[in-house]
Protein backbone atom coordinates (compact mmCIF):
# COMPACT_ATOMS: atom_id res chain seq x y z
CA UNK A 1 0.00 0.00 0.00
CA UNK A 2 1.24 3.55 -1.02
CA UNK A 3 -0.19 6.92 0.97
CA UNK A 4 0.56 9.91 -0.20
CA UNK A 5 -0.39 12.62 2.57
CA UNK A 6 -0.84 16.30 2.00
CA UNK A 7 2.05 16.04 -0.36
CA UNK A 8 3.20 19.32 -2.16
CA UNK A 9 5.88 19.97 -4.60
CA UNK A 10 7.27 23.27 -5.86
CA UNK A 11 9.92 23.31 -7.92
CA UNK A 12 12.80 25.72 -7.76
CA UNK A 13 11.39 27.84 -10.37
CA UNK A 14 8.13 28.16 -8.38
CA UNK A 15 5.85 25.68 -10.17
CA UNK A 16 3.42 24.27 -8.08
CA UNK A 17 3.31 20.70 -9.65
CA UNK A 18 1.52 19.30 -6.92
CA UNK A 19 -0.79 20.93 -4.61
CA UNK A 20 -2.04 19.06 -1.37
CA UNK A 21 -2.22 15.85 -2.01
CA UNK A 22 -3.95 12.67 -0.52
CA UNK A 23 -4.29 9.46 -1.68
CA UNK A 24 -3.98 5.93 -0.85
CA UNK A 25 -3.01 3.10 -3.56
CA UNK A 26 -4.09 -0.12 -2.88
CA UNK A 27 -1.61 -3.00 -2.83
CA UNK A 28 -1.71 -5.52 -5.78
CA UNK A 29 -3.86 -3.40 -7.91
CA UNK A 30 -3.18 -1.28 -10.97
CA UNK A 31 -3.72 2.47 -9.69
CA UNK A 32 -4.05 5.45 -13.16
CA UNK A 33 -3.35 8.59 -12.72
CA UNK A 34 -4.80 10.15 -15.80
CA UNK A 35 -4.67 13.72 -16.69
CA UNK A 36 -3.62 16.39 -19.51
CA UNK A 37 0.14 17.78 -19.95
CA UNK A 38 1.96 19.47 -17.21
CA UNK A 39 -0.77 17.99 -14.80
CA UNK A 40 1.69 16.70 -11.99
CA UNK A 41 0.97 13.30 -12.88
CA UNK A 42 4.16 12.11 -13.84
CA UNK A 43 5.81 14.02 -10.63
CA UNK A 44 3.27 12.37 -8.38
CA UNK A 45 4.42 9.17 -9.62
CA UNK A 46 8.20 9.89 -9.22
CA UNK A 47 8.13 10.84 -5.55
CA UNK A 48 7.13 7.31 -5.43
CA UNK A 49 11.23 5.96 -6.02
CA UNK A 50 12.31 9.56 -4.64
CA UNK A 51 13.12 10.73 -8.12
CA UNK A 52 11.36 13.98 -6.76
CA UNK A 53 11.19 14.62 -3.18
CA UNK A 54 7.92 16.45 -1.48
CA UNK A 55 8.29 20.51 -0.68
CA UNK A 56 5.79 18.93 2.16
CA UNK A 57 3.54 16.04 3.15
CA UNK A 58 4.88 12.76 3.53
CA UNK A 59 4.64 9.07 1.51
CA UNK A 60 4.38 5.99 2.68
CA UNK A 61 5.13 2.72 1.46
CA UNK A 62 4.01 -0.20 3.69
CA UNK A 63 3.67 1.96 6.58
CA UNK A 64 7.21 3.32 6.16
CA UNK A 65 7.89 6.68 5.40
CA UNK A 66 10.26 6.72 2.33
CA UNK A 67 11.95 10.06 3.06
CA UNK A 68 14.16 7.89 5.34
CA UNK A 69 15.01 5.49 3.13
CA UNK A 70 17.84 6.04 1.61
CA UNK A 71 17.06 6.87 -2.39
CA UNK A 72 19.19 4.32 -4.39
CA UNK A 73 18.32 1.31 -2.15
CA UNK A 74 14.82 2.54 -2.10
CA UNK A 75 14.63 2.91 -6.00
CA UNK A 76 16.81 -0.94 -6.66
CA UNK A 77 13.53 -2.50 -5.11
CA UNK A 78 10.63 -0.41 -6.99
CA UNK A 79 10.25 -1.33 -11.05
CA UNK A 80 10.28 1.43 -13.15
CA UNK A 81 9.17 1.62 -16.76
CA UNK A 82 9.73 4.90 -18.79
CA UNK A 83 8.48 6.01 -22.13
CA UNK A 84 11.04 5.83 -24.05
CA UNK A 85 12.41 2.64 -22.52
CA UNK A 86 15.52 4.34 -21.24
CA UNK A 87 17.80 1.45 -22.07
CA UNK A 88 21.29 1.61 -21.95
CA UNK A 89 22.24 1.88 -25.59
CA UNK A 90 25.83 0.31 -25.51
CA UNK A 91 24.56 -2.63 -23.17
CA UNK A 92 22.80 -5.84 -24.91
CA UNK A 93 19.30 -6.63 -23.78
CA UNK A 94 20.21 -9.00 -21.40
CA UNK A 95 22.32 -6.71 -19.84
CA UNK A 96 20.00 -4.06 -19.75
CA UNK A 97 17.43 -6.48 -18.39
CA UNK A 98 20.25 -7.21 -15.69
CA UNK A 99 21.16 -3.87 -14.92
CA UNK A 100 19.37 -3.95 -11.25
CA UNK A 101 20.54 -7.75 -10.03
CA UNK A 102 23.82 -7.09 -11.72
CA UNK A 103 24.66 -4.40 -9.29
CA UNK A 104 23.04 -5.92 -6.32
CA UNK A 105 25.95 -8.52 -6.81
CA UNK A 106 23.94 -10.73 -8.07
CA UNK A 107 26.46 -13.29 -10.31
CA UNK A 108 26.22 -13.16 -13.57
CA UNK A 109 25.42 -16.42 -15.08
CA UNK A 110 22.51 -16.51 -12.43
CA UNK A 111 21.37 -12.73 -13.49
CA UNK A 112 21.58 -14.11 -17.23
CA UNK A 113 19.44 -16.73 -16.69
CA UNK A 114 16.87 -14.93 -15.22
CA UNK A 115 16.68 -12.16 -17.62
CA UNK A 116 16.60 -14.71 -20.20
CA UNK A 117 13.39 -16.38 -18.08
CA UNK A 118 11.93 -12.30 -18.17
CA UNK A 119 12.38 -11.91 -21.85
CA UNK A 120 9.94 -15.24 -22.21
CA UNK A 121 7.50 -13.62 -19.58
CA UNK A 122 7.41 -10.45 -21.59
CA UNK A 123 7.08 -11.93 -24.78
CA UNK A 124 10.46 -11.63 -26.39
CA UNK A 125 12.07 -14.11 -28.02
CA UNK A 126 15.63 -15.28 -26.73
CA UNK A 127 17.47 -14.68 -29.64
CA UNK A 128 17.04 -10.99 -29.09
CA UNK A 129 19.70 -11.21 -25.90
CA UNK A 130 22.09 -10.35 -27.81
CA UNK A 131 21.20 -7.48 -29.29
CA UNK A 132 21.69 -3.92 -28.72
CA UNK A 133 18.92 -2.06 -28.22
CA UNK A 134 18.81 0.11 -31.20
CA UNK A 135 18.81 -3.09 -33.20
CA UNK A 136 14.95 -3.58 -31.81
CA UNK A 137 11.69 -2.33 -32.82
CA UNK A 138 10.04 0.19 -30.38
CA UNK A 139 7.50 -2.00 -29.25
CA UNK A 140 10.75 -4.60 -28.52
CA UNK A 141 12.09 -2.01 -26.56
CA UNK A 142 9.15 -1.04 -24.39
CA UNK A 143 8.66 -4.81 -23.69
CA UNK A 144 12.73 -4.64 -22.53
CA UNK A 145 12.11 -1.88 -20.21
CA UNK A 146 9.18 -3.70 -18.71
CA UNK A 147 11.48 -6.86 -18.45
CA UNK A 148 13.62 -4.82 -16.69
CA UNK A 149 11.80 -2.96 -13.98
CA UNK A 150 10.13 -6.34 -13.16
CA UNK A 151 13.98 -8.00 -12.72
CA UNK A 152 14.18 -7.62 -8.76
CA UNK A 153 11.01 -8.93 -8.51
CA UNK A 154 9.42 -5.71 -7.23
CA UNK A 155 6.47 -5.43 -5.10
CA UNK A 156 5.77 -2.43 -6.80
CA UNK A 157 5.79 -1.31 -10.73
CA UNK A 158 5.97 2.57 -11.52
CA UNK A 159 5.06 3.06 -15.55
CA UNK A 160 5.43 6.33 -16.70
CA UNK A 161 3.23 6.53 -19.65
CA UNK A 162 5.23 3.67 -21.00
CA UNK A 163 3.04 3.05 -24.45
CA UNK A 164 2.91 6.79 -25.56
CA UNK A 165 5.67 6.75 -28.06
CA UNK A 166 4.90 3.13 -29.99
CA UNK A 167 2.19 2.78 -32.97
CA UNK A 168 -1.75 2.26 -31.40
CA UNK A 169 -1.55 -1.79 -32.50
CA UNK A 170 1.65 -2.02 -30.95
CA UNK A 171 0.55 -0.08 -27.93
CA UNK A 172 -2.82 -2.38 -27.73
CA UNK A 173 -0.54 -5.83 -27.52
CA UNK A 174 1.14 -3.90 -25.18
CA UNK A 175 -2.12 -2.98 -23.00
CA UNK A 176 -3.17 -6.60 -23.01
CA UNK A 177 0.30 -7.63 -22.10
CA UNK A 178 0.50 -5.36 -18.82
CA UNK A 179 -3.08 -6.93 -18.24
CA UNK A 180 -1.66 -10.35 -18.45
CA UNK A 181 1.52 -9.62 -16.42
CA UNK A 182 -0.44 -7.88 -13.15
CA UNK A 183 -3.11 -10.72 -13.75
CA UNK A 184 0.14 -13.20 -13.29
CA UNK A 185 2.35 -11.58 -11.05
CA UNK A 186 0.29 -9.76 -8.68
CA UNK A 187 1.88 -6.60 -8.56
CA UNK A 188 0.98 -3.16 -7.25
CA UNK A 189 0.73 -1.20 -10.28
CA UNK A 190 1.11 2.64 -10.41
CA UNK A 191 0.53 4.10 -14.20
CA UNK A 192 0.32 7.13 -15.86
CA UNK A 193 -0.92 8.46 -18.91
CA UNK A 194 -3.09 10.79 -20.74
CA UNK A 195 -5.02 8.28 -22.40
CA UNK A 196 -8.54 8.11 -20.62
CA UNK A 197 -8.96 4.65 -22.51
CA UNK A 198 -6.01 3.27 -21.50
CA UNK A 199 -6.76 4.29 -17.95
CA UNK A 200 -10.14 2.57 -18.14
CA UNK A 201 -8.86 -0.46 -19.56
CA UNK A 202 -5.96 -0.83 -17.23
CA UNK A 203 -6.79 1.13 -14.05
CA UNK A 204 -8.39 -0.88 -11.28
CA UNK A 205 -8.62 2.10 -9.34
CA UNK A 206 -8.72 5.43 -12.14
CA UNK A 207 -7.41 8.78 -10.61
CA UNK A 208 -8.39 12.31 -12.87
CA UNK A 209 -6.05 14.89 -12.20
CA UNK A 210 -6.54 18.48 -13.14
CA UNK A 211 -3.38 21.11 -12.78
CA UNK A 212 -1.39 21.27 -9.91
CA UNK A 213 -2.50 17.40 -9.29
CA UNK A 214 -5.93 18.00 -7.93
CA UNK A 215 -8.24 14.90 -7.87
CA UNK A 216 -11.10 15.64 -10.19
CA UNK A 217 -12.56 11.64 -9.87
CA UNK A 218 -11.05 9.10 -7.96
CA UNK A 219 -12.82 5.62 -8.60
CA UNK A 220 -13.45 2.38 -10.55
CA UNK A 221 -13.77 3.02 -14.25
CA UNK A 222 -17.27 1.73 -13.88
CA UNK A 223 -17.91 4.38 -10.94
CA UNK A 224 -16.69 7.33 -13.06
CA UNK A 225 -18.09 6.50 -16.43
CA UNK A 226 -21.76 6.01 -14.71
CA UNK A 227 -21.67 9.28 -13.08
CA UNK A 228 -19.26 12.48 -13.48
CA UNK A 229 -19.20 14.39 -10.75
CA UNK A 230 -18.57 17.36 -13.17
CA UNK A 231 -18.25 18.51 -16.46
CA UNK A 232 -14.43 18.53 -15.93
CA UNK A 233 -14.65 14.76 -15.94
CA UNK A 234 -17.72 14.23 -18.46
CA UNK A 235 -15.67 15.94 -20.77
CA UNK A 236 -12.43 14.48 -19.89
CA UNK A 237 -13.48 10.86 -20.38
CA UNK A 238 -15.91 11.51 -23.33
CA UNK A 239 -19.24 10.97 -21.93
CA UNK A 240 -20.74 13.23 -24.10
CA UNK A 241 -19.98 11.97 -27.12
CA UNK A 242 -17.70 9.42 -29.74
CA UNK A 243 -17.95 6.48 -28.48
CA UNK A 244 -19.20 6.32 -25.24
CA UNK A 245 -22.69 8.36 -25.99
CA UNK A 246 -24.74 5.29 -27.24
CA UNK A 247 -28.32 5.62 -28.68
CA UNK A 248 -30.82 3.39 -30.21
CA UNK A 249 -31.77 3.63 -33.55
CA UNK A 250 -35.10 3.25 -34.19
CA UNK A 251 -35.44 3.30 -37.22
CA UNK A 252 -33.52 0.44 -38.57
CA UNK A 253 -35.04 -3.12 -37.11
CA UNK A 254 -32.08 -5.32 -35.68
CA UNK A 255 -33.14 -9.51 -35.34
CA UNK A 256 -35.02 -10.95 -33.01
CA UNK A 257 -35.20 -8.52 -29.27
CA UNK A 258 -31.97 -6.51 -30.62
CA UNK A 259 -31.86 -3.42 -31.07
CA UNK A 260 -29.60 -1.54 -32.82
CA UNK A 261 -27.11 1.11 -31.34
CA UNK A 262 -25.60 4.04 -32.63
CA UNK A 263 -22.46 6.06 -31.19
CA UNK A 264 -22.47 9.81 -31.01
CA UNK A 265 -21.08 9.93 -34.62
CA UNK A 266 -24.24 8.18 -35.94
CA UNK A 267 -22.25 4.88 -37.06
CA UNK A 268 -23.11 1.53 -35.43
CA UNK A 269 -21.64 0.59 -32.42
CA UNK A 270 -23.50 -2.71 -31.70
CA UNK A 271 -26.66 -4.20 -30.52
CA UNK A 272 -28.87 -4.65 -27.21
CA UNK A 273 -30.93 -7.46 -26.43
CA UNK A 274 -34.96 -5.55 -25.81
CA UNK A 275 -36.94 -8.40 -24.94
CA UNK A 276 -40.45 -7.01 -25.40
CA UNK A 277 -39.36 -3.16 -26.36
CA UNK A 278 -37.60 -2.97 -22.84
CA UNK A 279 -33.66 -2.81 -22.32
CA UNK A 280 -32.21 -6.22 -20.50
CA UNK A 281 -31.00 -4.68 -17.28
CA UNK A 282 -29.03 -7.41 -15.80
CA UNK A 283 -25.12 -8.66 -14.34
CA UNK A 284 -23.15 -8.13 -17.09
CA UNK A 285 -20.45 -11.02 -17.72
CA UNK A 286 -17.49 -10.94 -15.54
CA UNK A 287 -14.40 -8.83 -16.51
CA UNK A 288 -12.21 -10.43 -19.01
CA UNK A 289 -10.09 -8.23 -21.01
CA UNK A 290 -9.55 -10.47 -24.08
CA UNK A 291 -12.61 -10.42 -25.53
CA UNK A 292 -12.48 -10.36 -29.18
CA UNK A 293 -15.05 -9.16 -32.19
CA UNK A 294 -13.02 -11.89 -34.15
CA UNK A 295 -14.71 -15.34 -34.99
CA UNK A 296 -13.51 -18.30 -34.70
CA UNK A 297 -12.03 -19.70 -38.13
CA UNK A 298 -13.07 -22.78 -39.30
CA UNK A 299 -11.72 -25.73 -37.52
CA UNK A 300 -10.48 -23.52 -34.35
CA UNK A 301 -13.12 -25.11 -32.62
CA UNK B 1 60.75 22.86 -54.67
CA UNK B 2 64.44 22.54 -54.47
CA UNK B 3 64.81 23.40 -51.11
CA UNK B 4 62.27 21.02 -49.82
CA UNK B 5 64.22 17.80 -51.59
CA UNK B 6 66.92 19.30 -49.99
CA UNK B 7 65.45 18.67 -46.85
CA UNK B 8 64.34 15.40 -47.43
CA UNK B 9 67.44 14.11 -47.97
CA UNK B 10 68.63 15.85 -44.83
CA UNK B 11 66.30 13.43 -43.23
CA UNK B 12 66.94 10.20 -44.99
CA UNK B 13 70.77 11.05 -44.38
CA UNK B 14 72.22 8.30 -42.40
CA UNK B 15 74.95 10.77 -40.93
CA UNK B 16 71.71 12.64 -39.50
CA UNK B 17 71.10 9.30 -36.97
CA UNK B 18 72.47 7.79 -34.28
CA UNK B 19 74.33 9.91 -31.28
CA UNK B 20 72.76 12.99 -28.89
CA UNK B 21 71.61 15.16 -32.00
CA UNK B 22 70.70 12.27 -34.05
CA UNK B 23 67.54 12.37 -36.16
CA UNK B 24 66.36 9.51 -34.10
CA UNK B 25 67.29 10.59 -30.90
CA UNK B 26 65.56 13.95 -31.29
CA UNK B 27 62.12 12.02 -32.53
CA UNK B 28 62.14 10.36 -29.14
CA UNK B 29 62.33 13.30 -26.78
CA UNK B 30 60.29 15.33 -28.90
CA UNK B 31 57.54 12.28 -28.47
CA UNK B 32 58.23 12.02 -24.48
CA UNK B 33 57.75 15.61 -23.92
CA UNK B 34 54.86 15.86 -26.12
CA UNK B 35 53.43 12.44 -24.55
CA UNK B 36 54.49 13.51 -20.81
CA UNK B 37 52.58 17.15 -21.33
CA UNK B 38 49.45 15.46 -22.75
CA UNK B 39 49.55 12.69 -19.64
CA UNK B 40 50.09 15.40 -17.51
CA UNK B 41 47.16 17.65 -19.42
CA UNK B 42 44.76 14.45 -19.52
CA UNK B 43 45.45 14.05 -15.74
CA UNK B 44 43.93 17.17 -14.66
CA UNK B 45 41.38 17.95 -17.39
CA UNK B 46 39.31 14.47 -17.76
CA UNK B 47 38.41 14.37 -13.78
CA UNK B 48 37.65 17.77 -14.30
CA UNK B 49 36.04 17.75 -17.01
CA UNK B 50 33.96 14.74 -16.50
CA UNK B 51 33.26 16.75 -13.02
CA UNK B 52 31.44 19.49 -15.40
CA UNK B 53 29.41 17.45 -17.33
CA UNK B 54 28.17 15.25 -14.65
CA UNK B 55 27.46 17.79 -12.09
CA UNK B 56 26.64 20.58 -14.97
CA UNK B 57 28.33 22.64 -12.29
CA UNK B 58 31.19 25.31 -13.30
CA UNK B 59 30.17 24.90 -17.16
CA UNK B 60 30.40 28.93 -17.68
CA UNK B 61 33.51 29.42 -15.79
CA UNK B 62 35.61 26.42 -17.81
CA UNK B 63 34.50 27.54 -20.90
CA UNK B 64 35.48 30.86 -20.48
CA UNK B 65 38.46 30.21 -18.39
CA UNK B 66 39.30 27.88 -21.65
CA UNK B 67 39.05 30.18 -23.63
CA UNK B 68 40.85 32.59 -22.45
CA UNK B 69 44.12 30.05 -21.85
CA UNK B 70 43.56 29.61 -25.41
CA UNK B 71 44.63 32.58 -26.22
CA UNK B 72 47.69 32.33 -24.57
CA UNK B 73 51.17 32.06 -26.47
CA UNK B 74 52.34 29.71 -25.89
CA UNK B 75 56.02 30.52 -26.65
CA UNK B 76 55.40 34.35 -24.39
CA UNK B 77 54.15 31.37 -21.91
CA UNK B 78 57.41 29.30 -21.73
CA UNK B 79 59.92 31.85 -21.75
CA UNK B 80 58.28 33.42 -18.73
CA UNK B 81 57.83 30.39 -16.98
CA UNK B 82 61.79 29.51 -18.03
CA UNK B 83 63.01 32.75 -16.64
CA UNK B 84 61.50 31.87 -13.24
CA UNK B 85 62.30 27.90 -13.38
CA UNK B 86 65.38 28.00 -15.43
CA UNK B 87 66.60 26.36 -18.39
CA UNK B 88 65.48 22.78 -18.91
CA UNK B 89 62.26 20.86 -19.61
CA UNK B 90 59.89 22.19 -16.53
CA UNK B 91 58.88 25.45 -18.23
CA UNK B 92 58.20 23.96 -21.82
CA UNK B 93 56.19 21.05 -20.31
CA UNK B 94 54.25 23.56 -18.27
CA UNK B 95 53.37 25.82 -20.84
CA UNK B 96 52.05 22.82 -23.53
CA UNK B 97 50.50 21.11 -20.50
CA UNK B 98 48.35 24.53 -20.38
CA UNK B 99 48.14 24.43 -24.42
CA UNK B 100 46.46 21.05 -23.96
CA UNK B 101 43.74 21.62 -21.02
CA UNK B 102 41.24 23.28 -23.00
CA UNK B 103 40.48 20.52 -26.12
CA UNK B 104 40.88 17.87 -23.41
CA UNK B 105 37.95 19.39 -20.99
CA UNK B 106 35.87 19.95 -23.35
CA UNK B 107 36.06 16.99 -24.94
CA UNK B 108 35.50 15.41 -20.83
CA UNK B 109 32.76 17.36 -20.39
CA UNK B 110 31.27 17.39 -24.02
CA UNK B 111 31.31 14.04 -23.79
CA UNK B 112 28.94 13.84 -20.88
CA UNK B 113 26.98 16.30 -22.02
CA UNK B 114 26.59 14.36 -25.43
CA UNK B 115 24.61 11.53 -23.52
CA UNK B 116 20.81 11.60 -23.81
CA UNK B 117 18.89 12.85 -20.79
CA UNK B 118 16.65 10.01 -20.62
CA UNK B 119 19.28 7.31 -20.73
CA UNK B 120 20.63 9.44 -17.45
CA UNK B 121 17.31 9.64 -15.66
CA UNK B 122 16.76 5.62 -16.77
CA UNK B 123 20.02 4.88 -15.29
CA UNK B 124 19.28 6.71 -11.60
CA UNK B 125 15.66 6.03 -11.65
CA UNK B 126 16.56 2.02 -11.51
CA UNK B 127 18.87 2.40 -8.64
CA UNK B 128 22.54 3.74 -10.12
CA UNK B 129 24.39 6.13 -7.51
CA UNK B 130 25.88 8.69 -9.22
CA UNK B 131 28.94 7.26 -9.43
CA UNK B 132 27.96 4.21 -11.43
CA UNK B 133 26.04 6.57 -13.96
CA UNK B 134 29.38 8.29 -14.25
CA UNK B 135 31.17 5.22 -14.65
CA UNK B 136 28.94 2.71 -16.20
CA UNK B 137 26.64 5.13 -18.52
CA UNK B 138 28.88 8.31 -19.26
CA UNK B 139 32.41 7.26 -18.78
CA UNK B 140 31.49 4.41 -22.23
CA UNK B 141 29.03 6.89 -23.85
CA UNK B 142 31.84 9.63 -23.62
CA UNK B 143 34.57 8.08 -25.01
CA UNK B 144 34.26 9.28 -28.68
CA UNK B 145 34.00 12.85 -27.81
CA UNK B 146 36.28 12.87 -24.81
CA UNK B 147 39.48 11.33 -27.93
CA UNK B 148 38.34 13.82 -30.01
CA UNK B 149 39.38 16.30 -27.69
CA UNK B 150 42.59 14.15 -27.26
CA UNK B 151 43.26 14.10 -30.69
CA UNK B 152 43.47 17.93 -31.21
CA UNK B 153 45.21 17.96 -27.75
CA UNK B 154 47.67 15.95 -29.08
CA UNK B 155 48.19 17.52 -32.55
CA UNK B 156 48.46 21.41 -30.94
CA UNK B 157 51.18 19.71 -28.71
CA UNK B 158 52.96 17.63 -31.23
CA UNK B 159 53.36 20.58 -33.12
CA UNK B 160 54.15 23.51 -30.66
CA UNK B 161 56.64 20.90 -28.48
CA UNK B 162 59.54 22.17 -30.71
CA UNK B 163 59.76 25.34 -28.79
CA UNK B 164 60.90 22.91 -25.73
CA UNK B 165 64.23 23.26 -27.43
CA UNK B 166 63.97 27.34 -27.40
CA UNK B 167 64.74 27.10 -24.20
CA UNK B 168 67.07 24.17 -23.70
CA UNK B 169 64.35 21.65 -23.82
CA UNK B 170 65.51 18.82 -26.68
CA UNK B 171 62.86 17.89 -28.94
CA UNK B 172 62.73 18.33 -33.02
CA UNK B 173 62.79 21.92 -32.31
CA UNK B 174 66.75 21.56 -32.23
CA UNK B 175 67.37 21.18 -35.75
CA UNK B 176 64.61 24.46 -36.55
CA UNK B 177 66.52 26.39 -34.18
CA UNK B 178 70.13 25.65 -34.90
CA UNK B 179 69.07 25.49 -38.97
CA UNK B 180 67.68 28.93 -38.27
CA UNK B 181 70.97 30.16 -36.31
CA UNK B 182 73.45 28.85 -39.16
CA UNK B 183 71.33 29.76 -41.99
CA UNK B 184 71.32 25.71 -42.70
CA UNK B 185 67.96 25.45 -44.32
CA UNK B 186 67.58 21.94 -45.61
CA UNK B 187 68.32 21.22 -41.43
CA UNK B 188 65.22 23.74 -40.50
CA UNK B 189 62.89 22.24 -43.22
CA UNK B 190 64.15 18.93 -41.85
CA UNK B 191 63.32 19.48 -38.35
CA UNK B 192 59.80 21.35 -39.64
CA UNK B 193 59.02 17.48 -41.99
CA UNK B 194 59.55 15.88 -39.15
CA UNK B 195 57.18 17.19 -36.78
CA UNK B 196 54.74 17.46 -39.61
CA UNK B 197 54.93 13.77 -40.02
CA UNK B 198 54.41 13.01 -36.32
CA UNK B 199 51.52 15.33 -36.13
CA UNK B 200 49.66 13.14 -39.10
CA UNK B 201 51.18 9.85 -37.04
CA UNK B 202 48.87 11.37 -33.94
CA UNK B 203 45.67 12.33 -36.41
CA UNK B 204 46.11 9.10 -37.82
CA UNK B 205 46.14 6.59 -34.69
CA UNK B 206 43.50 8.61 -32.73
CA UNK B 207 41.23 8.97 -35.76
CA UNK B 208 41.52 4.55 -35.12
CA UNK B 209 41.23 5.19 -31.42
CA UNK B 210 37.97 7.33 -31.87
CA UNK B 211 36.44 4.43 -33.99
CA UNK B 212 37.75 2.02 -31.30
CA UNK B 213 35.93 3.38 -28.24
CA UNK B 214 32.23 4.13 -30.08
CA UNK B 215 30.45 1.24 -27.80
CA UNK B 216 29.11 -1.39 -29.72
CA UNK B 217 25.38 -0.54 -29.42
CA UNK B 218 25.69 2.70 -30.43
CA UNK B 219 27.90 1.64 -33.69
CA UNK B 220 24.96 0.07 -34.82
CA UNK B 221 22.02 2.39 -34.99
CA UNK B 222 19.92 0.84 -38.25
CA UNK B 223 19.25 -2.78 -37.84
CA UNK B 224 21.58 -4.82 -38.90
CA UNK B 225 20.06 -7.78 -39.13
CA UNK B 226 16.68 -9.22 -40.48
CA UNK B 227 13.98 -9.40 -37.50
CA UNK B 228 13.45 -13.40 -37.12
CA UNK B 229 10.32 -13.28 -35.05
CA UNK B 230 7.27 -11.14 -35.01
CA UNK B 231 7.44 -8.76 -31.53
CA UNK B 232 4.16 -9.44 -31.27
CA UNK B 233 3.58 -13.35 -32.04
CA UNK B 234 2.85 -13.93 -27.99
CA UNK B 235 1.15 -10.47 -26.92
CA UNK B 236 -2.83 -11.83 -26.70
CA UNK B 237 -3.39 -14.33 -24.54
CA UNK B 238 -6.78 -16.24 -24.50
Amino acid sequence: MIEFRSVSKQFPDGTRAVDDFSITIPSRKTTVFVGSSGCGKTTLLRMINRMVDPSSGSIEIDGENISAVEPVHLRRGIGYVMQNSGLLPHRKVIDNVATVPLLNGVPRKQAHADALDLLDRVGLDRSLANRYPSQLSGGQQQRVGVARGLAVNPNILLMDEPFGAVDPIVRSDLQQETIRLQRDLDKTVVFVTHDIDEAFLLGDQVVILQKGAKIAQQGTPEEILANPVNDFVASFIGADRGKRRLTVDANIAASGDDLLLVDAGGYAAGVISAPGGRLAVGNPSPKSRSISNKTDQAGDA
Amino acid sequence: MNIFFEGLAWVFDPAHYGGVDGIDTRILEHLRISLISLLIAAVIAVPLGYFIGHTGRGRTLAVAVSGGVRALPTLGLTIILALTLGIGLEAPIIAFVVLAIPSILAGAYAGFEAVDRRTIDAARAVGMTEWQIAGKVEIPLGLPLLMGGLRSASLQVIATATLADYVGGGGLGHFIFLGLQTNDYPQMLAGSIIVVALALLSEAIFSVLERLVVPAGVKSRAPTTVRTKSSRSRAVVG
